[in-house]
């Protein structure tokens, strides 16, 4: 038997411990899907696998089993899923391109959930259509909001959804209901003055708590929708670690931009030999110093006006 | 007298409206809703008749506009005050029949209920009312069940129809030279009106106060969360409360007004040395629930609730007003038995 399994690996297949037989890796982006192309996979499974499907902690679905030389029949099957989720692809019929980059996971966000503040599959995939396919490892995260239900800040970029709170004051009946929330479910970000909540816009972390639980419509969101971008969270042997904040109150576009600007930061600094080409992020900003980082970064970005830059940024986390 | 108006009719008329009155109607507030994407129906000032929502209930009523939410009464420094400035226009009011009826209730507290209350009397005197028919019932209305699902006492009803007209019932003689020098085309009119709601309430012919006995109440003192929504989007709920706020710069300035306030919430019941009454949320849904339908009929002749089913609509506990009330009669036998 004859494989090139660096060639493989970049279709989205696994070297697996049982000798010739792989595993096909389907990733889901923004972790949503038409119920149809489960089906679809269990046919995948019951025909050119061993019958089992693993559902992944990226939110994929990973088919085991698989022989070897069923990877083109599989990676045909696998077209109809990979139109319709519109995975960039090079070639069609080839399946999935690239592994590097992990697959853009998110929470329900705000198609089912009403802490979301906004559609977490609908930018998972905006941010898919411009980064994929590709090799570096980057782990891209989103969550509707600062419950971070995705666990986005162990990820290189982590996107908690904001809103800004936006306060009408003769709706407000006085009830006390978002300074309560606030200090029992968020921030404590609110307090009464003159009968009515003033908010501390430091503390206000944009949860929507408050206006959430105001009765009267008091409180709304803002129309523009904001985010919380952490950076650089991992797992791994050396150095796990939580993201740290980098920007509050930044919009989708920049949000782009910047993980956009990083895969050229990558490109420029990553270590050659890296195994397998493969580096995390953060220990090349380790490397280069985060104000380096940053300025690649942050190239020809436009935050909003409230956007708040944390500069520099430390990591902690565990070290062995 | 009937027409049928064009909407650039309409939208003209709105602007020789403007000139004497605010127009206020149920209109999308874009991304106003509590959950993100979605969307908030109230009341609000209005210039195009396109603005104005006819397939969806209200969230909120109309009562806003004639019982601000907060209302400053007046302003006071040192020896003087001086009262809030009235309004300088009077309204017209887009109104469906269960609030045109809840209409009547707030009169009736406002204006009847002993010496007229002269705020509220201000922004009432001046006020036009058209009728928006209702073609069909929406979700959790019982307006047949509380006799309010037709209403007479308009100045125009319009009714939508399929291509973009309205069908219009005038009886405003002003208003009925107005529309024909308009050109709308006159043709005989009734305001559509619902006969049948899916949901029916019947409230007990037996229904005393002996009913605060059941236990009936009790399920929600679990399972309501006394935010105060269903009092907040009710037509007929007017309590408020007082505030005296003295201004953070300069504390021998301030003003006095009046908030609405809800017996559902914290506080409603607090007295002076420390004492609260209906802790429980479900003393509070009882002293709701009997109010609506017990107390308000046995001092004015006529139920308060005018079946709208808003406070339905908003629960976030998806608790039910209709259902309970329909619980009563089984309240009843259970209190008889003790």
């Amino acid at each position: 038997m004859d494989i090139n399994t660096k060639g493989l690996k970049k279709n989205a297949f696994r070297i697996t411990k049982e000798r010739g037989l792989t595993a096909s890796r389907i990733r889901v982006p923004g972790g949503h899907l038409d119920a149809k192309y489960l089906g679809k996979i269990q046919q995948i499974a019951e025909t050119f696998g061993n019958g089992t499907v693993h559902i992944t902690s990226r939110q994929g679905f990973e088919i085991p089993g698989i022989p070897f030389e069923k990877i083109p029949e599989v990676n045909k099957a696998l077209q109809e899923l990979i139109d319709g989720m519109e995975i960039n692809q090079d070639e069609a019929g080839a399946g999935y391109p690239a592994s590097g980059t992990r697959n853009i996971t998110a929470c329900i966000g705000n198609r089912v959930c009403p802490f979301a503040c906004y559609d977490t599959t609908a930018f998972a995939k905006r941010i898919e259509k411009a980064v994929f396919p590709n090799d570096l490892h980057f782990k891209i995260a989103l969550t509707g909001c600062p419950n971070d239900c995705a666990k986005v800040r162990m990820h290189d970029f982590g996107i908690m959804g904001m809103t800004l709170p936006q306060f009408e004051p003769d709706r407000c009946v006085s009830c006390g209901a978002c300074v309560k929330a606030c200090k029992t479910k968020s921030v404590e970000a609110l307090k009464t003055v003159n009968y009515r909540p003033q908010r501390d816009e430091r503390r206000c972390i944009g949860c929507g708590e408050c206006v959430i639980n105001c009765p009267n419509a008091a409180w709304t969101r803002s129309q523009k929708k904001y985010y919380r971008l952490t950076l650089l969270g991992r797992t791994g042997k050396k150095n796990p670690r939580m993201g740290e904040d980098f920007i509050k109150w930044a919009d989708e576009d920049s949000i782009i931009k910047i993980i956009l600007n990083t895969y050229d930061y990558v490109k420029e600094y990553i270590d050659p030999n890296a195994p397998g080409g493969k580096e995390h992020i953060g220990y090349i900003v380790d490397r280069t110093g985060f104000e380096e980082f940053k300025k690649w970064a942050l190239r020809d970005v436009n935050l909003p006006d409230i956007a708040e830059v944390t500069t520099p940024v430390y990591w902690k986390g565990v070290k062995y | 007298m009937g027409f049928c108006i064009q909407e650039a009719q309409f939208n003209a008329i709105l602007k020789e409206w403007q000139k004497q009155y605010h127009i206020y109607a149920p209109k999308v507030y874009k991304g106003g809703g509590r959950f993100s994407d979605t969307d908030c129906i109230r009341y609000g000032e209005i210039s195009q008749i396109n603005e104005i929502v006819f397939d969806r209930k209200s969230q909120y009523s109309f009562k806003e506009i004639l019982t601000p939410v907060s209302q400053t009464l007046f302003y006071f420094t040192e020896g003087e005050t001086k009262e809030a400035d009235g309004p300088r226009k009077g309204a017209v009011l887009f109104l469906r029949s269960c609030d045109l009826h809840g209409l009547k209730r707030l009169d009736d507290m406002y204006l009847q209920n002993g010496p007229a209350d002269y705020y509220y009397s201000r922004l009432r005197e001046n006020i036009k009312i058209v009728l928006m028919g209702c073609g069909h019932s929406f979700e959790n209305c019982f307006c047949v069940s509380m006799g309010t699902n037709q209403s007479t006492n308009y100045d125009l009803s319009i009714d939508r129809q399929e291509d973009g007209t309205y069908l219009a019932d005038c009886r405003d003689p002003q208003w009925n030279r107005q529309l024909a020098e308009a050109g709308c085309a006159s043709q005989e009119v009734v305001p559509q009106y619902v006969t049948e709601n899916a949901v029916r309430v019947t409230i007990p012919e037996t229904l005393t106060a002996e009913a605060a006995d059941s236990r009936l109440w009790d399920q929600y003192d679990s399972r309501c969360i006394h935010c105060g929504r269903c009092n907040f989007v009710c037509p007929t709920c007017t309590c408020f409360t007082m505030q005296d706020l003295f201004y953070s710069e300069n504390g021998k300035v301030g003003e006095r007004r009046r908030v609405w306030a809800s017996c559902m919430v914290d506080g409603f019941t607090d007295v002076a040395g420390g004492g609260s009454y209906r802790q429980k949320n479900g003393q509070r849904m009882r002293f709701k629930v009997l109010h609506k339908v017990l107390d308000y009929k046995q001092r004015n002749g006529y139920h308060m609730c005018v079946g709208c089913g808003r406070c339905d609509d908003i629960c976030p506990e998806y608790i039910s007003f209709s259902n309970c009330v329909n619980q009563l009669e089984e309240a009843m036998t259970e209190v008889k038995q003790k």
